[in-house]
């Protein structure tokens, strides 16, 4: 007998495995104690298409249902670079877009982290080496943390996403 | 004299399964001046190669496509902007991307190019210098000194599209929606050219993630025009389901953004659940949840897993009994959209408006009715053609989506999932129904290569229909009106 939706209760949010330690790690190294303290066990996610086909921002949107729940672990998406921790960029870079990309990591206060998510921002993916983009978010902006995909499911963003929160919040 | 008949009269070149028309270019001048009388056929797309423009008509009323060439003399030809508003943008496309200069067009600002490129028309045998196009892109300007303009965009939205759109309001009233796309142009066409046609699909699989099937099954279809072939049964029949699961999945995500903007978090917490559901079915049937690179010319990439079509089945079955409830918490979010963003039956026989906002307004085009895999689609009912008309067709698309891929796994056939290409030349058009609408594609096949392709996804008529259903809107209703077109910016960007 299938599972029925409604009605009921809303489903509950899944659980979630372990946090990979590997690239929790390599994240920590890169985080300053002083940006711990201020931004504690909590991260402000500002998502920039930088020529996405779409596909990535399916698998995002996602992450904001009641399955995966982002917000339970401190992590959410917010409309203004200006309230944002975090760049979460999708896209090639295309060159018509490298100014609002700069603009957007400009708007964004410090301290900031970059997360190049699905396999055109990590390196152009199969738009590689076209005359309109720049093969990635790293030739424009310094990359935290890549998830890599076309596009990345859900479980792989969240993991990523959690990995980046325990790296800044385990060495308070 | 009637269009359709001086088409009858041209000469003809081999492109299947529509011959393509080739017209002197007086004759092209008088195609425009008989247009500009009459309001079909309706122009779906305009495009070039290094030599020729290119139209595709459409005569709505024998459902047959019309394409039109028109040769190319010293960089111009003759613009059909004048006669189809619709062929302006196209026409910047063309100017950006070959360097064809359109005599007598309604616009000559650049369109994808930004200035930022390395070498302008990219698609011409000879490249020239960057150009000098300004970015930010050059707007239209405010006339008068008590206007404001408000920029959405190209950072726009919680989670959406990289686009650009200029509102001319006077205090709280939009007179004017200006939207500039081409920000998301990665050169499809030009990594799509000299490639094999399975290795070009992963272009055409990129267009739009939200329109992935269609748009390979298009230029799959394309393919299999150009060489005269068919995807066996089962591919066809699996082609069929996959196109519905990807619609239904598109219009619960659509109604979803709308639910998430209008603050109904019990509404978006339904709808994105169902939808979650849905997509773990799909990448469990076919190895990738939005069925990416699924459908290649020749066939499918593999066949449905085992119990891929149970795993299909399971979610359907659980969503179904759910429909009247998910309608009726749906009315909270149509209650709100009453009378926003209208678009008129005219403008969406017009502007050949597919999908949701054609058959919201009257319009019921549907290119499913090309496909005899599929069962007859439930025509709609609608013909006010506002948001929460919409809205209510994306809702009977979705029952009606489920009713489609239960009837066509039940009578799943056996066999192969593709067949081997020849090593061919040929001309072929394609389409297909995507979420917002019919895709098309075209290409040319040399030896099996491809030489020169073309497509046009929907949103070449959506995005200036939500212009100007904005314009008259309120400010802050402008995110409202176009989250109910559903647009988006890269397969029309390309």
């Amino acid at each position: 007998m299938p599972r029925r939706f409604l009605p009921g209760p809303l489903p509950a949010a899944e659980p979630s495995g372990p946090v990979d330690a590997e690239t929790t790690a390599s994240l920590a190294a890169r985080l300053n104690a002083a940006a711990q303290r201020r931004l504690g066990r909590s991260l402000a996610i500002r998502h920039v298409n930088t020529g996405s086909c779409n596909g990535c921002e399916l698998e995002m949107r996602a992450l904001r249902g009641a399955l995966y729940d982002l917000e339970r672990f401190g992590l959410r998406f917010v409309e203004s670079p200006r309230h944002a921790d975090v760049l979460m960029v999708t896209g090639p870079l295309t060159r018509n877009l490298r100014a609002a990309l700069e603009a957007a990591w400009d708007a964004t206060p410090d301290p900031k982290w970059v997360v190049a998510v699905g396999d055109c921002a990590v390196d152009g993916g199969v738009f590689k080496g076209s005359y309109a983009v720049e093969n990635g978010v790293g030739t424009a902006l310094p990359v935290d943390l890549t998830i890599s995909g076309c596009p990345p499911t859900p479980a792989r963003l969240l993991a990523g996403l959690r990995a980046l929160l325990e790296a800044h919040a385990g060495e308070r | 004299m009637n269009p359709l008949a001086m088409l009858d009269a041209a000469g003809v070149e081999d492109c299947r399964p529509w011959p393509r028309r080739v017209l002197s270019r007086p004759d092209w001048s008088a195609l425009v001046a008989a247009l500009k009388a009459d309001a079909q056929p309706a122009l779906l797309a305009l495009w070039a190669d290094t030599a020729q423009v290119h139209a595709l008509l459409l005569d709505e009323a024998m459902a047959t496509v019309l394409p039109v060439s028109v040769a190319v003399e010293a960089g111009r030809y003759p613009a059909l902007s004048p006669a189809r508003p619709l062929a302006a943008w196209f026409e910047r496309l063309v100017h950006d991307l070959w360097g064809h200069v359109a005599e007598g067009g309604r616009d000559a600002r650049p369109w994808l190019d930004h200035g930022r490129w390395p070498h302008a028309q990219p698609m011409a045998p000879r490249p020239g210098p960057p150009s000098t196009a300004a970015n930010p892109p050059e707007l239209l300007p405010a006339e008068a000194e008590d206007l404001m303009q408000v920029p959405l965009g190209p950072v726009h939205g919680l989670i959406g599209e990289a686009m650009h759109v200029r509102l001319t309001a006077r205090g709280d009233a939009v007179l004017r929606a200006e939207s500039r796309l081409g920000y998301t142009h990665k050169g499809t066409l030009v990594l799509m050219r000299g490639k094999s046609p399975r290795a070009a699909a992963r272009f055409a699989a990129r267009l739009a993630g939200d329109a992935t099937v269609a748009h390979s099954l298009a230029f799959a279809r394309a393919t299999e025009a150009a060489l005269d072939m068919a995807a066996p049964p089962r591919a066809a029949a699996l082609r069929a389901a996959m196109l519905e699961l990807e619609r239904v999945a598109g219009h619960l995500d659509a109604l979803a953004v709308q639910a998430d903007a209008a603050g109904l978090a019990g509404l978006h917490s339904m709808l994105s659940t169902m939808r979650e559901h849905l997509l773990r079915g799909i990448g469990a049937a076919f190895g990738h949840r939005l069925m990416m690179d699924c459908v290649v010319p020749g066939g499918l990439a593999a066949d449905v897993a085992p119990d891929g079509v149970a795993a299909i089945l399971a979610p359907l079955e659980a969503l179904e009994p759910d429909l009247p409830l998910m309608r009726r918490r749906c009315q909270a979010l149509l209650g709100r959209l009453d009378g926003l963003g209208v678009v008129s039956r005219v403008a969406a026989f017009a502007w050949a408006a597919g999908g949701v906002v054609g058959r919201a307004a009257g319009r019921a085009f549907d290119v499913r009715r090309f496909d005899p895999a599929c069962p007859a689609p439930t025509p709609p009912e609608e013909h006010v053609g506002d948001a929460a008309t919409r809205g209510r067709v994306r809702l009977a698309q979705i029952a009606d989506g489920i009713r489609l891929v239960r009837a066509v796994l039940a009578a799943l056939p056996e066999g192969p999932v593709s067949v081997a290409l020849p090593t061919a030349s040929g001309e072929g058009i394609g389409c297909a129904e995507s979420v917002r609408g019919d895709v098309w594609h075209w290409l040319r096949l040399d030896h099996g290569q491809i030489a020169a392709a073309f497509t046009r996804d929907p949103g070449w008529s959506l995005w200036p229909l939500a212009e100007a259903a904005i314009a008259g809107a309120r400010v802050e209703e402008a995110d409202a009106i176009l989250h109910s077109f559903g647009l988006a910016a890269s397969p029309v960007d390309l």
